[in-house]
């Protein structure tokens, strides 16, 4: 299957533009369409898999055309073991995300048509070779997902969007400024991700340090890192449940995404220069992010504030820069909490749609009428706090392997996040799931249907394999991530 | 045969999925797979340990579940005759909690969900003692701490039930940072957590110095937290909110017992560093004393053995820092025993009159005598009475402290404690009148269900001690040891003065709770 990369990008923008040809009143026609288009997508991305070899850590699938010569700008897209994954979770989690909003009833046209842009444009920045490419595919993803949260959001969604796009924005505009200086600062100019990572070690040191510090404000708002993050509750609060989802499990991957592709390959004297920075960031994220947790009234803000806290072992492993196991835990952190998180979101929202409410206090006892959703509940709970056997355990381990050696007193401190994520969470436990039932929601709570079991299967089966075996999920990203190490040790 | 050892703790994980995917609306089937399971268990440990017999080991299967390039990190199976030991333990232990939770928990709304649980838990315990390297006995070493948190919590309607559960996760967990750094220190140090390389490397000096004092004390921290020890054995008494066939479990042979096993199964790290060892060594006595001290004065029947179980396994952990590799290990395989003998009867006494407060009960021995007589046994074992299995051990852990005049005489102050305390609450119990009419009259002996496993249990407190008997040819000192064999000595002054102990506990609590001679 030839330009199968390009496939999986426009794929999803002609189902919606297929959608846009529907009458408003057509609902189930265009849930359906939706649902084909993203089926169809990930089908595309096993075909990618299975025609994928690991071993080899160059691009493939590679496509490359002319698109505005006088620039020097390509059409150029690829994959590698860092997207490969980040493609699939995408495939994955837009599928599961469609079938989640089928409860959407207001103006359903355009939430899916809005939503198939979305996954194009992520598709488009994973697979993205040239930084024009990327740049347009960046800002494609923020127009749907500001309308997304602003359209269909909670009471506060107007704030919330805005919100989230002003930091976007503001994070956009320093990786312009980098891209440009990138750009002027190569003979011949070039926008090309892999001439840019050949020549990286001979941009000066100065312009490394510049140009990391712009695209790490870029990333870090995405990522987020303390302390961008605070634009992430408030979108996630106001969020519909299946935004909430590609939000958590997708767009907060760009920001560690981008410093894995760009920053660490592109601008080696600049990442070991920022390594220190970094890692403490990181940390800070961990532990702050944790603490934070501790205080929550909100499921949905509590889920929220704890992905800043586990995007913080990304951000440390990704500082451990020399070691396999801190990179490999960073990109298994990615993966692993985008099942988690967003089966937590998908979860939460599960309740919020019976009770309207996602105060923590108001519940209690309901594992006594809810034996499903508890136990479903409380296993991916598990999964967030490092539970071994299941993949959070995996991620933290190996960030935690990696990055001893180099911060040794951080990781000390960073290993008490383990803790405190258990500590939140129990809390949480306790008040919803045991205890007395509240017996205000007597016969108010029927247990999970089958459409939302549906939705939560395919993460729980993949979260519990790659806990068990990480191979299964190693085994496409490690030779790549042996080969990146090599590129930042330049 | 032992490269599929693995199948032992398969069998109770098989349970657990089946009874959570398949089985749970039959509440009989439910059990039936789970004690099938764990039986099955115990049926192949008899081999294994046979084998050990004949062949010490140790003998290590594994495959790499991780690999960095410099380094990897396995999945495995080590197998040497602690670990065979330890199966047989966990495995004879929880069948015969199992058995016995048929008729205690009969009519719980979630008694399909308890045998699940109780597989899983057993599960954890199984691998862990088998695991070769300190990444996988650390997996083991959580879920155990989850699945404890889902028994201790098992009723968790009641606040104290569900803040106990939490109580205990959170806490281990704490101790469980420690362990953590500990491994990367080592991992750090040796480049490998394989426990064979681990060790060799310490051998050869690669691995010395402060750094394995540090990765000694950090690794002991998971024990401490595991194994309830001070400061960290805040959350054992609570975890008797749990069911007390749960009680047993964990208090006997699982979950606390693994941080025994963890510092038996580091013996080389903590001896490579006097001052890890002198740091276990102190942390055991502490504890060991505070907790008798502690036992003394409870009126609840289940606290005094939980005090009891945090004593006993400071004994372990002390003898362990003082180098008695087979006193510290011997110990824990009798303590297995007899303690989840004394839970299973405290739980058939609680069954009967449904209270914990022994200031209610009284004279129960006219009404429950296998309860009472099992009970007395199980309480002669842990005071050390000759010849029952206690004394063999409790003998060699007052031997290991020769040379350490202040630890020897702490330890046999706890001695005496133990055997007053047992005895008391035998006394209170079982002797004397009623002390609550309406219960007395309402208490009964227990199904067969029960009583069976307490039979079953009472033989090996009594007489699973006698592997130790310190002159026979094939004793546990030439089968259990580390480095070389070591040939224990019988001491009979020490054993003499630990009896004579042991007797005066049981006296003095004879005459203030059964003759009321000497006011309490």
């Amino acid at each position: 299957m030839s330009g199968i990369l390009s496939w999986m990008i426009f794929i999803p923008l002609i189902g919606g533009v297929v959608i846009l040809f529907f009458n408003q009143e057509q609902k189930t026609a265009i849930r359906s369409v939706a649902t084909l288009t993203t089926s169809v997508v990930l089908g595309i991305s096993f075909i990618l898999l299975a025609q994928y070899n690991p071993s080899n850590p160059t691009m493939q699938f590679v496509e490359r055309a002319s698109w505005i010569p006088v620039l020097n700008v390509y059409y150029y897209i690829g994959a590698d073991g860092i997207s490969i994954p980040m493609l699939f979770l995408t495939a994955l989690l837009s599928l599961i995300s469609i079938v989640a909003s089928f409860g959407i009833e207001k103006r359903v046209k355009e939430y899916f048509a809005f939503f198939l842009l979305l996954e194009c444009g992520m598709m488009g920045v994973f697979a993205s070779l040239d930084f024009f490419l990327f740049y347009v595919f960046w800002e494609v993803m923020l127009v749907p997902m500001y309308f997304l949260i602003g359209v269909w959001g909670g009471p506060r969604k107007e704030y919330a969007a805005i919100k989230f796009f002003l930091y976007t924005l503001f994070g956009s505009i320093f990786m312009l400024v980098g891209i440009l200086l990138l750009y002027f600062n190569t003979t011949p100019h070039t926008l090309s991700f892999t001439e840019l990572v050949a020549g990286g070690p001979t941009l000066s040191h100065n312009l490394q340090l510049l140009v990391f510090v712009f695209f790490f404000i870029a990333f870090a708002i995405k990522i987020p890192a303390w302390p961008f993050h605070t634009w992430l509750p408030d979108a996630h609060v106001e969020a519909p449940t299946a935004v909430s989802v590609i939000l958590a499990g997708v767009l907060l991957k760009m920001g560690t995404y981008g410093l894995l592709r760009i920053s660490l390959p592109m601008l080696p004297y600049g990442t070991n220069y920022f390594v220190w920075p970094m890692a403490i960031i990181g940390v800070i994220g961990i532990i702050y992010g944790a603490l934070v947790c501790m205080a929550q009234t909100d499921l949905k803000k509590l889920v929220a504030y704890s992905s800043v806290s586990h995007m913080g072992y990304c951000l440390l492993g990704i500082a451990a820069v020399t070691s396999l196991a801190g990179i490999e835990g960073c990109m298994f952190q990615m993966f692993s909490h985008g099942l988690i998180t967003g089966a937590l979101f998908l979860l939460v929202g599960v309740i919020y749609d019976r009770a309207h409410t996602r105060d923590i206090n108001a519940f209690g006892g309901l594992w006594l009428k809810l034996p499903v959703y508890s136990g479903v509940m409380i296993l991916f709970v598990m999964g967030s706090l490092g539970l071994p056997g299941l993949s959070g355990f995996v991620s933290e381990f190996m960030v935690f392997i990696g990055s001893f050696p180099t911060f040794t007193w951080l990781t000390g401190i960073a290993v008490l996040g383990v803790l405190l994520t258990a500590g939140y969470f129990l809390r949480m436990v306790q008040r919803v799931f045991l205890g007395e039932f509240n017996e205000k929601w007597e016969g108010k709570l029927p247990d999970m249907k089958f459409r939302e079991i549906f939705t939560i299967v395919p993460l729980a089966v993949l979260m519990i394999a790659i806990g068990f075996y990480p191979k299964i999920l190693t085994y496409w990203m490690q030779p790549t991530l042996e080969h990146l190490i090599k590129l930042i040790a330049r | 045969m032992l490269q599929n050892a693995w199948i032992i703790p398969a069998l109770p994980l098989t349970a657990f999925v089946l009874i959570v995917f398949f089985t749970h609306r039959h509440r009989a089937l439910s059990a039936g797979i789970s004690i099938a399971a764990i039986i099955g268990g115990f049926a192949y440990s008899i081999p294994v340990l046979f084998r050990l017999i004949a062949d010490h080991g140790p003998h290590e299967y594994f495959f790499n579940w991780l690999e960095f390039g410099s380094f990897n990190l396995e999945i495995g199976l080590l197998i040497d005759p602690l670990t065979a030991v330890m199966l047989l333990v966990v495995t004879i232990v929880s069948s015969c909690v199992q058995i016995y939770s048929l008729g205690y928990m009969h009519g719980d709304s979630r008694y399909s969900r308890y045998f699940a649980y109780l597989s899983l838990f057993t599960f954890s315990m199984l691998g862990l003692v088998l695991s070769n390297n300190f990444a996988m006995i650390f997996i083991f070493w959580e879920l155990v701490g989850l699945t404890s948190y889902l028994l201790i919590g098992f009723w968790f309607e009641k606040k104290s039930a569900s803040d106990a559960g939490k109580k205990a996760f959170i806490t281990t967990r704490t101790g469980d940072l420690g362990f953590i750094v500990g491994i990367l220190i080592t991992l750090y140090a040796c480049g490998t957590l394989n426990f064979g390389e681990v060790f060799t490397k310490i051998e050869t000096g690669v691995f010395a110095g402060g750094l394995v004092t540090a990765a000694a004390i950090f690794i002991f921290a998971g024990a401490v937290g595991k194994s309830a020890q001070f400061p960290l054995h805040v959350w054992l008494p609570d975890a008797m909110e749990g069911p007390t066939p749960v009680s047993a479990l964990i208090h006997a042979a699982t979950m606390v017992a693994a941080g025994v096993y963890l510092v038996a199964r580091g013996m080389t790290i903590f001896m490579a560093s006097d001052t890890a060892a002198l740091v276990v060594a102190i942390i055991g006595i502490t504890t060991s004393f505070m907790a008798a001290s502690i036992a003394l004065v409870q009126i609840d029947i289940k606290r005094v053995l939980a005090y009891s179980t945090v004593s006993q396994l400071g004994y372990m952990i002390m003898a362990l820092g003082l180098g008695g590799y087979g006193a510290g290990t011997f110990h824990l395989m009798t303590h297995a025993f007899f303690k989840s003998l004394l839970f299973l009867c405290a739980g058939s006494v609680i069954h009967a009159v449904h209270t914990n407060d022994m200031l209610e009960m009284g004279g129960l021995s006219k009404k429950m005598k296998i309860t009472a007589a099992t009970m007395f046994i199980a309480s002669f074992s842990i005071a050390g009475i000759f010849p029952l299995s206690g004394f063999w051990s409790k003998d060699e852990i007052v031997a290991s402290t020769i040379g350490h005049p202040i630890f020897m005489v702490l330890t046999l102050l706890v001695a005496f404690m133990t055997a007053f305390y047992m005895f008391r609450l035998c006394f209170l119990t079982f002797t004397g009148a009623p002390r609550d009419q309406e219960k007395f009259d309402h208490a009964h002996e227990s199904p067969k269900t029960m009583t069976y496993p307490l039979m079953f249990l009472a033989f090996l407190a009594v007489f699973a001690g006698w592997v130790g008997i310190p002159w026979l040819p094939h004793s546990w000192s030439s089968f259990v040891y580390y480095g070389e064999v070591e040939h224990a000595s019988f001491h009979f002054g020490l054993a003499g003065i630990s009896l004579a102990i042991g007797l005066s506990g049981i006296g003095l609590a004879y005459l203030m709770y059964y003759k009321k001679s000497i006011s309490a």
